[in-house]
């Protein structure tokens, strides 16, 4: 699977989301994304990354099968 | 409930800190499940790990039971605590130590 195609099916999920995506072996098949949205606030860390999972809709631990994932609301010292 | 999540739910109120992960503690089979027992082991916790390569029927309801798509998976206290993204933050901020801390006592 393609970043691109994971960030825009996150971003379709999550509108406010901003993605970033490393590749973390250059083989297409391991990567670490950062979701940073004002819409996680208020969640949980574990209904936060359920939301990314949900986005992917079913794709992780299928045909991407490696996404280390963090989570965030935006802070001021972000911006 | 289905039998495998009958089975995963004694399993989670059984142990008080208990780790679905691929392999064992000894010798873990995927990078993630090594993470997450090395957090383990580095906070000195005293934890129970299921081998879900070694049972297919946990391995997939394992997935369902809290709506989480990857394994290793934590539960403290019979709850959801999270994979492994999850522990080492956790780990980091210190709130896993308090949280697996307090289920020894």
């Amino acid at each position: 699977m393609r970043a691109d195609e994971i960030e825009a099916m996150i971003v379709a999920a999550i509108p406010d989301a901003r993605v970033e995506i490393r590749d973390l072996a250059g083989d297409g098949d391991h990567y670490a994304a950062r979701v940073i949205a004002e819409s996680f606030a208020g969640m949980s860390r574990v209904r936060q990354h359920q939301a990314v999972y949900a986005a992917l809709k079913g794709k992780m631990g299928g045909e991407l099968h490696a996404l280390q994932l963090e989570t965030a609301v935006p802070s001021g010292d972000h911006e | 409930m289905t039998e495998a999540k009958e089975r995963i739910d004694a399993l989670v109120k059984a142990n008080d800190v208990v780790l679905f992960m691929k392999g064992t503690a000894l010798f873990p089979q995927c990078g993630f499940s090594s993470r997450a027992v090395a957090i383990l082991d580095h906070l000195g916790a005293s934890y129970e790990t299921v081998d879900v390569l070694q049972d297919q029927e946990i391995r997939q309801g394992i997935k369902e039971y809290s709506d989480w798509p990857t394994i290793p998976q934590l539960y403290v206290k019979g709850e959801f605590v999270g994979g492994s993204d999850i522990m080492m933050e956790m780990f980091e901020s210190g709130e896993l130590q308090t949280l697996v801390g307090q289920s020894a006592e």
